[in-house]
């Protein structure tokens, strides 16, 4: 049996209400008075789709080992590198083997549901495969896509073993259907008419795909307990649960309303939260979109319940939530406005690429050391020991301190450093099994932070370097949302 | 352990700039007034100088590296010239290469010079860290400025030791207040500006809970110091000053990553004054020790700097603080020329530019600010961050 074996999901902290886009933007194209309802989730300053991506598979990795992972696969359309592999990226940062195969699928928006086939097409060889899908994409100040877009992510590990949803079968189409394009030297995409898109493209395509896997595998769409349609737009939704004969309680939520259109992400996040909700037995419909459809189709195992206890996913993040209600904030965090960053924010100083190979995972693992004859963990990893009672020589091994709990016992909020969202709040974290650390806090406020907090590692963009084209990964400390 | 220098070195000359935003003043000019008050000061002439040590610190945005700044500009003699850099003991650093030349016979008379020229970066605060803690740490070191990395040790001091954050703020107003006080006293400080406990509590936070007025001058300037062997300095004048001790200490590494620091104390303070204590054979330091400049890049570190140079008890700094103890009328005067708060922070001058405020209260030549019949002068100077730092502690008399 191949399928699913966990899952795990990503939501950033940041939440937007729509009516406080179309507060701003509604004077310019009050046409989008229909898209501004709900909130969408708002990726914070420092985070972009691979940090979301190793954020979901951290929560899906929950309990269980990164040994025994044979691939990593990230789709997403705003993946921050051109060159340079993003899946790389997230692999390192999970600490996973280095006997490892990786690759970014990008594109097109049903490239998550194409890298979730390609991670079953390995897994009925053996292997397990980590598919990670997230999204971080950009709508122009005044579009529609402005209040439509959001960002998150999702994470699949399928394979053979402890299977907790098996995969039954899939369909796919393609078609060169161009609803929205973007060349590789542009930010924004470019649209037709949304009518049309709706009627010719999500209508028909997803339909094709739909009906193609029931008659392949002689179903009906009654033997589904969900449906996942990944179609950002409800009428076509609508239209597509009536074409297809299905009932509405089998569809399951888009998260149009509180997470927004996520892309590629969509039916990988939408999977994790039916998921999370499904009983053995319950059979699932997986339909995506982006230049073709695929449909995929699993069957809910008994070992969902060992999964579903301890994951995050969507509910856990959905339930995490800080309002943004700063419009200016937002277009600084996806840099879309000029921005007095001063002398000092201007000051980037270069990057050492040979450094940053020579640590390797001190940096993109938060890999320490730990003293093999007085215990005490350390980072960054240590020749002579630091514990002032031991000092051993070269007697270190290697420590992780990624899925360390720290406690705060130290912070500031500084308005001096430069941050885009001062104050830079940054603190000493004590870690609860030992070991010491300085580092960037966010995802918090500065009036919530208190000494004696405990922390966890969340991996994030620490600067960007738009001259030299790099920015820098490392991890930084969250608050533990109570 | 080794004898010392205790009474084996004189200062017979000084010299010490304006500090402040010399918008006019190249470092040519700083180190070169600096030196003309030094030598006349001595009475001595450029060509007695055997060899000199020069402490700067940022050299990016100041004299370049090595020590051609100082040679060329004051034409010494084609004479041996070491630059030195240790974050803000730089220029303790440089009387300490000055003073071990003459104690060890190497040379009669040395000269330790400090400039800096922060103000070309062209905004506030230090120079941004960027790689300078290394291309390692860049990747991987919190976004921390100088600010932030003392503010953390005022937030566990007082979670430590119980204070409310307003307690905290009122505490280090004081030690801001005493300073911008004798600021004023001062004619060659940058700020001279009584400042109130109100104005001080209430002013634009830099870093919480540090706001404006517990931060310290960013400055431009140059201090300068002649030593030679204490037994030849009666020839120069008959009120040299002796080294009675002169220590750096360094941090191994433990604050930043064992948990056996407690976040609100420094370290190195209290190791560097252990052993300059010991070298000056003081056992008594709250009794014995006349005035002290320490090292006030911000309040809370002139405020723990208290206790760890056992002046006063751990946890007890607050009840000196408010009773005046270090005013310039109290029993252990502190920062009598303003400090760094508000003399003004040159980073590779401001040891030198603590020294010459002891050597001239002890020659009881601080004009208004003189305190009564001081003995022992101390100086403490500070760089890095509380949590991986260089420390050096100075003590200095007028007798042998």
């Amino acid at each position: 049996m191949i399928g699913i074996t966990s899952y795990g999901a990503y939501i950033p902290w940041y939440r937007m209400n729509r009516e406080l886009i179309f507060d701003q933007m509604g004077w310019f194209n009050p046409a989008t008075a229909g898209a501004a309802r709900g909130e969408k989730a708002v990726a914070n300053y420092d985070e972009d789709t691979i940090t979301m991506a190793v954020s979901a598979a951290i929560d899906c990795l929950t309990g269980r080992s990164r040994d025994s992972i044979d691939a990593l696969y990230l789709a997403s359309t705003s993946l921050p590198f051109a060159e340079r592999q993003n899946a790389v990226i997230v692999s390192e940062a999970l600490d996973c083997v280095s006997g490892i195969r990786t690759a970014d699928f990008s594109g097109s928006l049903k490239s998550g549901t194409t890298a979730l086939l390609s991670g079953l097409d390995m897994a009925k060889d053996g292997g397990s495969v980590m598919v990670c899908a997230g999204e971080n994409r950009v709508g122009k100040p005044g579009s529609s896509q402005e209040h439509t877009f959001g960002d998150g992510a999702a994470s699949l590990l399928v394979g053979n073993e402890g299977v907790i949803a098996e995969f039954k079968g899939a369909y796919s189409v393609s078609h060169d259907f161009i609803d929205y394009r973007r060349t590789t030297q542009e930010r924004f995409s470019h649209g037709w008419e949304e009518r049309w898109i709706r009627d010719e493209g999500y209508s028909k395509i997803i339909k094709e795909a739909a009906l193609g896997l029931i008659r392949k595998y002689d179903l009906k769409m009654s033997d589904f307990a969900k449906v996942i349609i990944a179609c950002p737009v409800a009428a076509a939704v609508k239209g597509l649960v009536k074409d297809l004969g299905a009932e509405p309680e089998q569809i399951q939520d888009s998260l149009l309303a509180n997470v927004g259109d996520t892309g590629t992400a969509m039916p990988l996040m939408m999977l994790v939260a039916a998921l999370e909700n499904a009983k053995p037995g319950d059979k699932i419909l997986v339909l995506s979109y982006g230049n073709g459809s695929d449909a995929l189709f699993f069957e809910v195992t008994d070992e969902i319940e060992k999964v579903q206890k301890d994951r995050k996913g969507i509910g856990g993040h959905l339930a995490e939530r800080s309002d943004l209600t700063i419009y200016g904030k937002y277009l600084v965090f996806r840099n879309l406005i000029p921005l007095e960053v001063g002398i000092r924010g201007e000051e980037i100083s270069p990057t050492a690429m040979s450094v940053l190979h020579r640590e390797g995972r001190g940096i993109s693992a938060l890999v320490g050391s730990r003293c093999k004859v007085c215990g005490t963990p350390q980072y960054p990893k240590q020749r002579i020991c630091v514990n002032p009672e031991c000092k051993a020589v070269d007697e270190m091994e290697d420590y992780s301190f990624s899925d360390k709990i720290g406690t705060l016992t130290s912070y500031t909020g500084d308005n001096l450093s430069f941050s885009w969202d001062p104050p830079q709040i940054y603190g000493l974290i004590d870690f609860e099994e030992g070991g010491r650390l300085f580092l960037d806090l966010t995802d918090c406020s500065l009036d919530s932070v208190k000494v004696g907090m405990p922390v966890l590692m969340s991996f994030r963009k620490k600067y960007s370097d738009p001259q030299r084209g790099y920015y820098g990964y490392f991890w930084k400390a969250v608050p533990v949302k109570q | 352990m080794a004898k010392g220098i205790k009474n084996e070195i004189a200062i017979i000359g000084m010299g010490c700039t304006k500090f402040g935003e010399l918008w006019d003043k190249s470092e040519d000019d700083l180190i070169v007034d600096a030196f003309l008050e030094a030598v006349t000061d001595a009475g001595i002439d450029r060509e007695d100088i055997d060899a000199a040590w020069f402490g700067s610190c940022f050299d990016e945005v100041n004299v370049g590296k090595s020590g051609l700044a100082l040679s060329k500009a004051l034409k010494l003699p084609f004479l041996p010239v070491t630059r030195v850099e240790n974050f803000c003991a730089s220029g303790t650093e440089a009387f300490r290469g000055a003073c071990y030349a003459v104690a060890s016979g190497a040379c009669d008379i040395a000269l330790a010079l400090g400039a800096e020229k922060l103000k070309d970066t062209g905004y506030g605060g230090l120079p941004d860290f960027g790689n300078l803690l290394g291309l390692g740490n860049r990747a991987t070191f919190a976004n921390m400025t100088a600010p932030g990395g003392f503010a953390m040790m005022a937030t566990t001091y007082f979670d430590k030791y119980g204070l409310s954050a307003e307690e905290g703020k009122r505490a280090l107003a004081h030690v801001s207040s005493k300073s911008h006080h004798n600021g004023t006293l001062s004619p060659k400080a940058h700020l001279r500006k009584e400042v109130s406990i109100e104005q001080i509590v209430k002013a634009p936070i830099i870093a919480w809970p540090l706001g404006l007025f517990d931060c310290c001058g960013v400055s431009d300037g140059a201090a300068c110091a002649i030593v030679c062997r204490a037994d030849m300095a009666k020839q120069f004048r008959k009120d040299p000053i002796y080294v009675k001790s002169l220590q750096i200490a360094l941090t191994s590494g433990e604050e930043l990553a064992h948990q056996s620091w407690d976040g609100a104390h420094v370290e190195t303070t209290y190791r560097g004054g252990i052993k300059a204590y010991e070298e000056a054979g003081i056992t008594n330091p709250r009794e014995e020790i006349s005035m002290m400049e320490v090292h006030d890049c911000f309040s809370i570190t002139e405020f723990v700097t208290y206790e760890d140079l056992q002046i006063s008890p751990r946890g007890k700094a607050i009840e000196d603080v408010e009773s005046g103890f270090f005013d310039l009328d109290g029993k252990v005067p502190c920062q009598t020329d303003g400090g760094l708060k508000c003399f003004g922070h040159p980073i590779g001058a401001s040891g030198l530019r603590m020294i010459y405020e002891v050597y001239k209260q002890l020659q009881g030549k601080a004009d208004q600010r003189q305190i009564e019949n001081p003995k022992l002068g101390l100086t403490h100077n500070l760089g890095g961050f509380p949590s991986m730092s260089v420390v050096s502690v100075g003590i200095f008399g007028n007798e042998l």
